[in-house]
């Protein structure tokens, strides 16, 4: 994946997991999959897709004029 | 005896992680109160998630779980996981760029010079004080009533509570920041450790994690569903509370601390899995606990972990347990009066009384005076206070939130000025008091019992009277625009 990854798209992606931590279509499903309540074992998965997503933005979305000036400062 | 043992060992610990990292003082302000910006991606990891995670992650999470089931995960851990990242990255390395480049040791100061206006910065001074009180107090209240309740009262409660103050006292004022950031992370790895270390040691006594499960299954299957016990309008605007971390002034402090901005980019992808790695075990212990020990009413169910642990496992693990509580109050009570410290003598003491004529000694020591001060004036409210306060934690959070605009519209927004600034403030304080008196001591007040939290209300009008007064107001000077927004046309 090219670094210049379209910053809208994963600014995007953010507001769709945050719509998507309201999870009501398993708001009253008593199942257990992988031993959890399967509403839990969604939020575990949701941390991990959260910190995915941090992944992303730290790679593609990072304001890098921060660290050039850092640089020139440091100069 | 054990349990008392373990806790005198780790208070010593702490201490001496921060008579150690006084070795490194320099003796300069810019030293004590943000490490001269030398801390590295996982002290400044382990000081931010250890300074947001309280003895209610630990305790108040199982306590709420107990009740209300596994709902609590997804309204307080997992909306964490994605707010709180994404805070720390839009604001995070702006505002530690800012006071790199211009010198802030303090939030204040950047919101003074940013929008160019004294009165400003006392009325925000005064706002964050005032909303941090309650926070500090319900540190050191956990950390008194938790000593209590696990030595079964052989440590009263204000002992508990004296013990927790002089401990971070004498680090904090020794140590500053860097002992501070030191110390965060030694407690911060305690409190994730001990966790996982409980969860197993009493899952593995009920016989393994299904078993234990299949008892709940049997007994209280409306625990592992969310069903009415929170509302689908409750999960979505609590997310709002979250926001408050981009107004905290511990956080201010820590993110001033980093040594460069890409300090904040392992911090950032790693912050969400430290929140499931605390936040699992505590609520699927609250959850379990509701067998062994059913019809806890209220806040009695805050030391569910407490009985789970007397009953499944060896007295030493209390004691554990009770350093991992300590551990989880002081991380975070540190931070809190480090900052107060901070604001009180860069922003008061510095700015209005004798600017440019303390010395760099004389600042260090008006700052540790200040947080001598602080904590004398919170322990004694701890002392006359009702157990009730803790309800005000939530309150704390919401008028930090409510604020949220001010950061925002310092670092992206050039058009916004001080009216919109004032305006904004103004509002939250106003909203704030009115919700309040609304609320009453109802525990868990929502508007009209809808499910919406106040704080969506607050957040939304604090937004507009920004945008409102500030289009309404003549436009910032040329020259601060410059200073904030040096390339003519990007962010800070």
């Amino acid at each position: 994946m090219m670094k210049t990854f379209p910053r809208w798209i994963l600014y995007v992606a953010a507001f769709l997991l945050y719509v998507l931590h309201n999870d009501l279509w398993f708001w009253n499903d008593p199942r257990l999959v992988l031993g959890l309540p399967i509403g839990l074992l969604y939020h575990v998965a949701f941390c991990l897709a959260a910190s995915a997503l941090m992944v992303f933005l730290v790679i593609y979305a990072w304001p890098e004029k921060l660290e050039v000036e850092e640089e020139r400062e440091e100069e | 005896m054990i349990t008392t043992g373990v806790i005198f060992v780790y208070l010593v610990l702490v201490l001496l992680i921060g008579a150690f990292s006084h070795k490194l003082f320099r003796g300069t302000g810019e030293d004590y109160f943000v490490a001269t910006r030398t801390i590295g991606p996982f002290i400044l990891l382990m000081s931010l998630f250890g300074t947001n995670m309280t003895s209610f992650a630990l305790l108040g999470a199982s306590g709420e779980a107990y009740h209300q089931g596994i709902g609590v995960f997804s309204l307080m851990a997992s909306a964490g996981a994605l707010v709180i990242p994404c805070v720390f990255f839009f604001v995070g390395p702006r505002v530690w760029s800012l006071g790199k480049r211009h010198g802030y040791l303090t939030q204040v100061q950047l919101f003074r010079e940013r929008w160019g206006s004294d009165g400003f910065g006392l009325v925000l001074f005064v706002v964050l004080i005032a909303l941090i009180i309650p926070y500090l107090l319900i540190g050191i209240m956990a950390g008194g009533i938790t000593l209590n309740e696990i030595t079964n009262g052989q440590i009263p409660e204000w002992a508990g509570g004296l013990t927790v103050c002089l401990v971070v006292l004498a680090y904090v004022t020794y140590g500053g920041l860097r002992g501070t950031a030191w110390a965060n992370t030694f407690q911060t790895l305690v409190f994730m450790i001990l966790g996982g270390v409980t969860f197993y040691v009493v899952v593995d006594r009920l016989g393994g994690f299904s078993a234990a499960l299949a008892r709940v299954v049997n007994q209280h299957p409306e625990l592992l569903i969310r069903g009415d016990s929170i509302q689908p309008l409750k999960l979505l605007t609590y997310t709002f509370v979250l926001l408050s971390v981009g107004m905290f002034p511990h956080m201010f402090m820590h993110w001033l601390s980093a040594r460069r901005a890409a300090t904040f980019r392992y911090p950032l992808m790693f912050y969400p899995v430290c929140i499931a790695v605390v936040w699992l075990p505590s609520v699927l212990l609250g959850i379990l606990g509701s067998v062994d020990f059913p019809g806890l009413k209220g806040p009695q169910a805050n030391y569910i972990l407490v009985k789970m642990i007397g009953l499944h496992a060896p007295e030493i693990l209390a004691g554990l347990l009770a350093a991992g509580v300590l551990a989880a109050v002081m991380s975070s009570l540190d931070s809190q009066v480090l900052s107060i410290g901070s604001m009180f003598t860069q922003d008061i003491v510095r700015h209005y009384g004798f600017h440019d004529r303390m010395s760099e000694k004389q600042q260090v020591l008006v700052g540790r005076l200040f947080v001598v001060g602080i904590l004398v004036v919170t322990y004694l409210l701890f002392l006359i206070s009702n157990r009730s306060i803790f309800r005000l934690g939530i309150w704390s959070f919401s008028g930090f939130s409510a604020l949220f605009p001010i950061v925002v519209a310092a670092l992206f927004w050039k058009r916004s000025t001080k009216y919109g600034a004032f305006a904004s403030v103004f509002s939250v304080v106003v909203l704030w008091i009115y919700f309040f008196l609304q609320a009453g001591r109802a525990e868990d007040y929502t508007i009209g019992g809808t499910g919406v939290m106040p704080v969506a209300v607050i957040l939304a009008v604090s937004t507009a009277a920004m945008i409102l007064f500030s289009l309404l107001s003549k436009a910032p000077d040329q020259a601060v625009i410059e200073k904030f927004f040096p390339s003519g046309g990007g962010r800070p």
